[in-house]
């Protein structure tokens, strides 16, 4: 499906945070359901070939998501995103955290901020999520462990595809 | 201990440093020029810059030249172009299921 729908990835190195922008082919109400209802994240948060579980989810200010994303021979990686503000259907903030399938937090990983903002354009929505690590040497240890949880052979099998699709 | 291209470019004088160099080969003499820090605190972030493989030294008769590794600069952008893919993905995927969604209350 090719839309030319916008899509911003933008870096700020010195204030540590990931900007991203994607213009959606849907009300916002819809856009934002499928960002805070567990069984319609279930069907798009892991990158294929992995898949989205939801163990519980408390989609509350104070509240949780706990969640795996599992890889095709059943290796679980298990995330917790808690929630912080809420405001339907305009924004929230949460804190993001690498935990086990219990929900507890693994204290020696990262966490970032998410602030995930949701607006019209036209007839279509625009989600912005800014995520702000505390520093930079923080966003290098999330990117190898996404390199040790297979993300990075998914990505080049992606390239594969995308490269044998433009032949 | 290990050293590693975030921590290089997350300190400010470093940034600035890379920025320098980026344009022409410099010694740290005359790159403590453009900076309040003593000669030594800019010696110790080139020997930083220089551990972590962002910068290379040339030496020119008596005088040492630090110069950019531009490969390295450009590991850094690779990595973030794999976050930038797995967001990628990641949409693609909603998009089709909000597509799946809208076409299933029209029927």
């Amino acid at each position: 499906m090719k839309n030319n729908l916008l899509f911003e990835f933008l870096t700020d190195k010195e204030k540590n945070t990931l900007t991203i922008k994607r213009e959606f082919l849907a009300g916002r109400q819809l856009v934002w359901d499928a960002h805070t209802k567990s069984e319609l994240l279930d069907r798009w948060f892991a990158p294929s070939p992995l898949t989205t579980k939801t163990k519980s989810m408390n989609f509350s200010a104070g509240g949780h998501w706990i969640y795996a994303m599992v890889e095709p021979n059943g290796i679980e990686y298990w995330g917790r995103l808690d929630y912080v503000t809420i405001y339907p259907i305009d924004s929230y903030t949460a804190l993001d955290a690498f935990c086990n399938n219990e929900g507890e937090i693994n204290p020696d990983l990262p966490r970032a901020n998410w602030e995930v903002t949701f607006s019209d354009l036209g007839s279509n929505a625009l989600v912005q999520t800014v995520v702000t690590y505390q520093s930079l040497s923080d966003l290098e240890k999330v990117i190898q462990m996404g390199m040790q949880e297979g993300m990075t052979s998914t990505l080049e099998r992606l390239d594969d595809l995308l490269l044998t699709l433009n032949q | 201990m290990r050293r590693d291209v975030f921590q290089a470019i997350a300190d400010p004088t470093r940034r600035a440093i890379i920025a320098l160099i980026a344009v022409q080969a410099m010694t740290p003499n005359a790159l403590s020029e453009h900076f309040d820090s003593t000669r030594q605190s800019i010696s110790k972030h080139l020997r930083i810059l220089t551990e972590c493989g962002l910068v290379k030294q040339e030496h020119q008769g008596r005088e040492i030249h630090y110069q950019l590794e531009l490969d390295k600069i450009k590991e850094i952008d690779q990595w973030i172009a794999q976050f930038r893919k797995i967001w990628e993905d990641r949409y693609n995927q909603l998009d089709d299921l909000l597509l799946t969604i809208q076409q299933k209350k029209e029927l």
